[in-house]
Formats: C-alpha cells, sequence, structure tokens
C-alpha cells in the first residue's frame, strides 16, 4: 500500500467513527427499543387466545421475515411520497428498522415466553397476580434470560443492517467511506476500514452479550 | 360449618371421565386427606377448588364464593374463587429468580397490596414457622426438595387463605426431606388451618387427617374418618389400595394387577 493510502486511511478514520457515533449507533438503539417493544406486543398479540389479534400478528410477521428489508426501506422512503408520505432520511430509517426487528424479535420473544413452564403461570394465578402483573413479575423476567441469545443475535444483525440505510442517504458509517473513497478510488482500504469498525462494535456487543447472559443467569444454580 | 362444599361435580377430558358426579364436604379447621390411585381424579379434584382446572358441571363453594361452573364463569369469578385458597404444588413451582423470601411476599405486595415492609415481616415470620429463617435471602435453586416446598407452604400461607390445597406435596421429594414437610404441614393443622391434601402418605392421613376419601375410577368410593377409612375400610377397592400402598410386596399371585 502506498503512503498516500496510508495517510487517507489515518485521517478517515475519524470521519468513518463520527459516522458510526452519530448515525450508525443511534440508528441502532433507537430501531432496537422501538422494536423490542412492537415485538413484545406481537408476541402477546400472536399468543392471544383472541382469533383476530392472533391472525394480525402472525400477517404481520409474515409479512417482515418474508420481503427483504432493502425493498421494506424503499418503500417507506421512496414510495410512501406518492402517497403523500413524507419522512426524512433518518425517521425513514428508524421506521423501518423498528418493524424489521419487530417482525423477528417477536418470533424469540413468543419462543422464549413460551418456554417458561405452565406450572408458573398457575402460581402466580393461585397468589393472585392477574394476567398483566404476571407477565411483568413472573414470565418476562425468566423470558428474558431465555430471550437474550436470540435477542442478541437480531441486536448484532441490525448494527450491520442499518448500512442499508446509505442507500437512502443517511449519514451513517457506510455512507461516510463512501464519500470519502468516491472522489480518491480508495474504495478497497476505505470499505475495509468500515468493515473493521462494523466488526469492532459487533465484538464489543458480544462479550456484553456474554456479560448480561451471565448476570441474568445469577439465581439459576447448576 | 362447612368451608368447603362441592356438588355434583363432573369432569372429562375428551371422552376420559375424570370426575363422575363428585360431591364432597370440608368443616372448617379440618384436614382431609384425598388418597386413591393415579387417574382417580384426586388432583383434579383439587384443581377444581381453585379453577386451575374448569370442570364441565358442579357447584364449588369455597367461603363466601360460590362457582357454578355449568355457567362458563368468567376469569373474575375464577380469580375470586382462586383468592379463597392457598395452593402447594408437586412440584413446588416456586419463582426461581426470586428468594425464598420474595416468593412468600410476592402475593401479599403485589396482588394483596400489603405494604412491603409488613409483608416482609410477616414472611420472615412464615419462614420461621416453617424452619427456614436462615434461608430467606436463598434462591429456590439453592435449596434442596423439602426446603423448596415448605417455602411453597409460606409462599400459600402468606396469603392469608380460607383453606390450602396440598397437591402430593411431598411425592416428588427425596426419602429423607419428606419429614420435614409432613411436620411443617402436621403443625398447620394443629393450629387450625384448614387443608385438602392429595397424598399417598397414609400414616400422615392416619396421624393427622380428621376425614380421609378415597376415589378411584372418577369418585369417592369411600370416605370418613381414618379410624374407618383406613383402619377398617368396607370397600374392597380400599382394602386392595391400602394393602398395596402399605405393603407393596405382600401382594399374591391370585391378586388383581391391573396395572
Amino acid at each position: 500500500m502506498d503512503p498516500g493510502t496510508w495517510d487517507l486511511l489515518l485521517r478517515s478514520v475519524g470521519p468513518l467513527l463520527m459516522g458510526a457515533v452519530a448515525g450508525t449507533i443511534p440508528l441502532t438503539l433507537a430501531s432496537f427499543v422501538i422494536g423490542l417493544a412492537i415485538a413484545l406486543v406481537v408476541a402477546l398479540a400472536r399468543l392471544s387466545t383472541i382469533r383476530p389479534l392472533n391472525v394480525l400478528a402472525g400477517a404481520y410477521i409474515s409479512v417482515i421475515r418474508g420481503t427483504p428489508l432493502l425493498v421494506q426501506l424503499f418503500i417507506i422512503f421512496y414510495a410512501l411520497p406518492s402517497l403523500g408520505v413524507l419522512i426524512d432520511p433518518f425517521p425513514s430509517a428508524v421506521v423501518a428498522f423498528s418493524l424489521n426487528v419487530g417482525g423477528y424479535a417477536a418470533e424469540a420473544i413468543r419462543g422464549s415466553i413460551l418456554a417458561i413452564p405452565r406450572g408458573q403461570w398457575e402460581a402466580a394465578s393461585t397468589i393472585g397476580l392477574g394476567y398483566a402483573l404476571t407477565l411483568r413479575r413472573v414470565i418476562l423476567p425468566q423470558a428474558l434470560r431465555v430471550a437474550v441469545p436470540p435477542l442478541s443475535n437480531t441486536f448484532i444483525s441490525l448494527v450491520k443492517d442499518t448500512s442499508l440505510a446509505s442507500s437512502i442517504m443517511v449519514t451513517e458509517l457506510l455512507r461516510r467511506a463512501q464519500e470519502i473513497a468516491a472522489p480518491s478510488y480508495q474504495f478497497l482500504a476505505l470499505y475495509c476500514l468500515a468493515a473493521v469498525i462494523y466488526w469492532l462494535i459487533c465484538t464489543v456487543l458480544s462479550f456484553g452479550q456474554q456479560r448480561l447472559e451471565r448476570r441474568l443467569s445469577h439465581y439459576v444454580t447448576v | 360449618m362447612s368451608l368447603v362444599t362441592v356438588r355434583n361435580l363432573r369432569k372429562a377430558f375428551g371422552d376420559h371421565v375424570v370426575l363422575d358426579d363428585v360431591n364432597l364436604e370440608v368443616a372448617e379447621g379440618s384436614v382431609t386427606v384425598l388418597i386413591g390411585p393415579s387417574g382417580s381424579g384426586k388432583t383434579t379434584l383439587l384443581r377444581c377448588l381453585n379453577g386451575l382446572t374448569q370442570p364441565e358441571a358442579g357447584v364449588v363453594t369455597v367461603g363466601d364464593v360460590t362457582v357454578d361452573y355449568a355457567d362458563r364463569p368468567g376469569r373474575d369469578r375464577l380469580a375470586a374463587l382462586r383468592a379463597q385458597s392457598g395452593m402447594v404444588f408437586q412440584a413446588h413451582h416456586l419463582f426461581p429468580h426470586r428468594t425464598a423470601l420474595q416468593n412468600a411476599t410476592e402475593g401479599p405486595i403485589h396482588a394483596q397490596r400489603e405494604p412491603a415492609a409488613q409483608a416482609r415481616q410477616r414472611g420472615l415470620a412464615l419462614l420461621e414457622q416453617v424452619g427456614l429463617a436462615h434461608k430467606a435471602d436463598a434462591y429456590p435453586s439453592e435449596l434442596s426438595g423439602g426446603q423448596q416446598q415448605r417455602v411453597g407452604i409460606a409462599r400459600a400461607l402468606a396469603l392469608r387463605p380460607r383453606l390450602i390445597l396440598f397437591d402430593e406435596p411431598t411425592s416428588a421429594l427425596d426419602p429423607e426431606t419428606v419429614g420435614d414437610v409432613l411436620l411443617v404441614m402436621r403443625d398447620l393443622a394443629r393450629q387450625g388451618w384448614t387443608m385438602i391434601v392429595v397424598s399417598h402418605e397414609i400414616r400422615f392421613a392416619e396421624q393427622v387427617a380428621d376425614h380421609v376419601a378415597f376415589l378411584d375410577g372418577g369418585g369417592i368410593v369411600e370416605d370418613g374418618p381414618p379410624s374407618q377409612v383406613l383402619a377398617n375400610p368396607v370397600e374392597p377397592r380400599t382394602r386392595t389400595f391400602l394393602r398395596r400402598v402399605l405393603d407393596p410386596l405382600s401382594q399374591g399371585p391370585d391378586s388383581d394387577r391391573s396395572d
């Protein structure tokens, strides 16, 4: 590699990290938090005995999982304006990613709720807890432990999926790399640098996942 | 005075009739032990008393609450019935993410809205009563089977129910921890708690029960004081069952080995 490339790389680290801090990370966090809220509601609807709720939730999951995320993103940013709905790039991305996380995490949450033995529901009801309290105090805290590995997968995938937002002009990590690479023709160097930063973020998250799993398992002695 | 009245209870799972026109009365302050072979419907009967199992028909009264199952009672009605009793499960079903004390205070604080400090104080007293004050901060996974079951008893008592239902509380336990649980139950009986116990512990029934009901084939075959049902049973089915439970090796080659 010639010295000019090294120089460019060094000078690009700052702007790319800024792209991560100002774009990728807030986009990921906002989408994940909103997505989890959607997922919980959808998972409960899916588990509900009320048929319309059940069907609606099933349809939502099916559409989200059965269509490409990029297409979902394009529909929200490029297609909705023709219906008069105009959303800025960043909020468009948050909407698309939240809905996407909602669909995938719903199944993970549903599975983890189903993994909690029926006896826990029964015991909760014999001590007078209703549905909402049973969920909040008994089922979800235990389900969370079960859900951490699949939800961590969703979270880490989301970090990388936010790179798709570069295609709707959200200034995030990959977009920054493109902007610097284009005039200099240093695509290899810049995209590899972007990849390294994504990898670093995901590695930190994996480490966090392990710590979280340990913390949530404090009451389980083997 | 009857605290519990059961009239014409009928429960079927598909074609299989589990309870066929069962009637039962339990006096306040008495201990009733339900015995019988597995599949005889005794656990189902117990679960119909708090609505965990909903029979097709039958009227159950516990304390101030009467539920007619033929009317398909809603969630609120069943909750009202359930609130009359505490339940101790065979597999304890303690909340694994809560300590022993938190298990005992969960219902009082979050369902009955008792002030937390007061609930904790009562919870500690109850754990002391079941011999586990020193384990208040232990998680269920750190306790032995017998200890877990005693926490389960404290959790049920903490709700100050009218009666306590025990569903085979010792049958999943290591033999050496069974005694601890039975002693706690005996003490509760002496304190005047109304208890309905599904159990295979015939000795416990002999010593503690006021009333024993032998169930078989979905009905109560014979019931009365233990001196009658356990010591001098009239029904051949009761005799056969007791012989098998008390002396499993005694069966001659001619006896009926249906299972």
